[in-house]
């Protein structure tokens, strides 16, 4: 008895073992896939062994220094573009949603269900008529013109979640602040703010990644070659060239997500923490 | 005894902060004064040409002139731009009626005061009653102007294309004037063959693609939770770790690159299927397979976020209902059916709700991966994979037709707003939030 219960233990344990290790494979080949062909030498897509024969950085030295990729500029132009508007729209997110968790007011419930409805709106429906307002305006063109919309849009995706996270900060915090004299202002700065690190890591993270990876709205504003973003220069190169650069490309695929996986992976905790804590709440 | 809250209201009617001057509210009152001085200016330029162009779209395209022999080109009205310029004209109009109208309450709610026996407030009361009684709504009023402007106003803009003839080839401006057409866009849509059968057949596909790419995402993710969550498995942190590296990949270099690995010529999937002695199979060309590779793909993407969920809520299951369980002799499959699963579903119920409403617009995972193609020949400009977010894109981006597009993007959005809403409105943090605590 025993041992039958010992054998099938370890008949699921390894069975547990083969899939996971199965999974993990598809979760890191892509990942070492590209990273491989980024240093191979030639230019196509194909090669027989995953790894290379010669490790070679002539692409990436190829994307800072030939005339036609001015990578280096695009990613600056990210760079600015990103922590601007993670800024201004994390600040702009935890004020909406510091108002709805912890005030009352008449159209409160109204708020939360126009935010919600306005979240699902396809954001590029919105490109023709964001595009003449930019017009208008005269801002296409403008590094300006991004921050504002990507910081302007912030409130919608982030707020609902936000505000979830902040129901769980005991009111009671609140009130004994108030009691000792503290103002409205003074209880979001010093008791809000530093209780909701996982929250404001979590959005200023999603926030901080979109101007990486949006290449339609980007696309569409910045016209002139040294403004643009490296999403759009990464798309340019994919949709001119096919596949008849593939190493470049990956290259380039190389340099934007390292940062990005840096940063997650020394923020994995209060990542999890502000996801889960907003989500599971719903 | 009413005398002071009806002049100061009548007061406030006739020019906004009359009202506040007479009730010696003189700094409120200027600066009300400055506000309704910089609105006539504006809107006595602006007002009439914008009901003119929101009405009429503007009246002569760009012609052919005469002048001492010469025939010259003379630009003529741009509708498109009239359209937008008079929308935004408007919407101050709206917030200037709405600042006026706050503007005579305020005047008569101060006249009561005064009408009962109590002095009005100094500026610096006024600052303070915001500050600590209104503080939700003028904190609010910074995100709730960018909101207006760069979601709310593009809403209103397209909704109004929908009923206009905004299309390649014969309304394109400025060469071509626009007019509003009424329903006739949506009728087309709907009911017209060409168009019906195409927005019919890429709804099925959309739904389809929708239910099946959140079940296996789900259910994915609630697997590979459990498998690392199973007693006796070592390494636990090691496991996550490696499997959410997926998750910080940017999506669009993820989906560009799996793009690559699934080229049906040269990409190394196929290369690996040959070593096997396996045919080559056409991933991304062939409708049926195409649509198989995105609903993988879109699996490796999303399936980390599941994960990390359900282990966060695996974590918060009390010991004491698996303890429960086992005095009853449940076997771990029974324990798995009767606690785990109901109390996962329980608390990732909204969660799950709104993944699927965000696959319904799921662009990136579609237009990233396919483009929409294989190209469907029985379709209007539409491939086989295309959702209904792609297809509009499509239409507008490379088309035109930005009428049709409109008309879909307002279809869609009922769709999934009234989907979401019902949903949102049943939820604890909706309905009890009050009650968590």
């Amino acid at each position: 008895m025993i041992i039958g219960r010992k054998l099938t233990s370890i008949i699921r344990l390894s069975l547990s073992y083969i899939v996971l290790i199965a999974l993990a494979i598809a979760a890191i080949y892509p990942a070492l896939w590209i990273l491989l062909a980024s240093f191979r030498p030639g230019k196509s897509l194909y090669s027989k062994t995953l790894i290379p024969e010669h490790f070679t950085l002539a692409h990436y030295k190829e994307l800072f220094t030939s005339p036609v990729y001015m990578f280096g500029t695009w990613y600056a132009n990210t760079l600015k573009i990103a922590v601007f508007s993670m800024l201004i729209g994390v600040v702009l997110t935890l004020l909406t949603s510091y108002a709805l968790s912890r005030f009352r007011f008449k159209t409160r419930k109204t708020t939360m269900s126009v935010l919600l409805i306005l979240g699902m709106f396809p954001g590029f429906m919105s490109m023709i008529a964001i595009y003449l307002l930019l017009n208008q305006f005269d801002l296409l063109d403008t590094h300006m013109a991004l921050i504002i919309v990507y910081a302007a849009g912030a409130p919608l995706g982030g707020t609902l979640i936000a505000k979830g996270f902040l129901d769980t900060i005991p009111r009671s915090l609140d009130e004994a602040a108030r009691i000792d004299g503290a103002s409205n202002f003074g209880i979001f700065v010093r008791i809000i703010l530093p209780l909701s690190r996982p929250m404001i890591t979590y959005m200023a993270l999603t926030q901080f990644v979109g101007p990486w990876v949006d290449f339609i709205f980007a696309k569409l504003i910045l016209r002139t070659k040294e403004n643009w973003t490296v999403a759009v220069g990464m798309w340019d190169m994919v949709n001119t060239m096919q596949n008849s650069n593939f190493t470049l490309f990956a290259a380039g695929a190389v340099l934007i997500s390292v940062p990005i996986m840096i940063l997650f992976g020394f923020l994995q905790r209060l990542l999890v923490d502000g996801l889960t804590a907003g989500a599971s709440k719903g | 005894m009413q005398r002071h809250r009806s002049r100061a209201a009548i007061l406030s009617t006739i020019f906004m902060g009359l009202g506040q001057i007479y009730n010696r509210q003189f700094i409120k009152g200027l600066i009300f004064l400055a506000v309704e001085a910089g609105a006539l200016v504006y809107f006595i330029a602006n007002l009439g040409r914008a009901f003119w162009g929101i009405t009429s779209l503007g009246d002569s395209p760009s012609h052919l002139v005469k002048v001492k022999g010469i025939t010259k080109m003379v630009a003529g009205d741009h509708s498109i731009v009239i359209l937008i310029q008079s929308l935004i004209t408007l919407m101050f109009f709206v917030l200037f009626l709405i600042a006026w109208y706050m503007n005579i309450r305020d005047a008569h709610k101060t006249g009561e005061e005064r009408d009962n026996g109590r002095p009005s407030n100094t500026f610096k009361q006024s600052v303070r009653y915001i500050l600590d009684y209104k503080f939700a709504q003028s904190f609010l009023l910074i995100p709730g102007l960018g909101i207006l402007f760069f979601t709310i106003m593009p809403i209103i803009f397209m909704i109004m294309l929908a009923f206009t003839n905004f299309a390649a080839p014969d309304h394109i401006p400025p060469a071509k004037l626009v007019d509003w057409v009424g329903f006739q866009t949506f009728r087309n849509l709907l009911v017209l063959k060409s168009w019906s059968h195409t927005f019919y057949g890429v709804l099925t596909w959309t739904i389809v693609w929708a239910v099946l790419s959140t079940v296996t995402t789900y259910f994915g993710g609630m697997l590979v939770a459990l498998l690392i969550n199973q007693k006796g498995i070592r390494f636990k942190g090691l496991w996550r770790m490696i499997l959410i590296l997926p998750y910080a990949i940017p999506q669009m270099i993820s989906l560009l690159l799996m793009r690559n690995l699934f080229n049906g010529q040269f990409g190394p999937i196929n290369q690996y299927l040959g070593y096997f002695g396996l045919g080559k199979l056409p991933w991304l060309t062939d409708p049926f397979w195409a649509k198989f590779t995105v609903i993988i793909v879109n699996m490796w993407v999303g399936i980390p976020v599941s994960m990390l969920l359900i282990m966060g809520v695996l974590t918060t299951i009390p010991r004491d209902m698996y303890e429960a369980a086992e005095v009853d002799g449940a076997t771990n499959y029974q324990k798995f059916r009767i606690v785990t699963l109901p109390m996962i579903l329980f608390s990732t119920a909204p969660t799950l709700i709104m993944q699927f409403a965000g696959n319904i617009n799921n662009f990136n995972a579609i237009y990233l991966l396919t483009q929409g193609n294989p190209v469907n020949g029985n379709y209007q400009y539409a491939g086989s994979t295309d959702l209904l977010v792609t297809w509009l894109y499509k239409l507008t981006a490379d088309q035109n037709k930005n009428n049709m597009a409109s008309a879909i993007g307002i279809i869609l959005f009922i769709i999934v707003a009234g989907f979401s809403l019902y949903n949102y409105r049943r939820t604890k943090s909706f309905q009890e939030e009050d009650m968590i605590q």
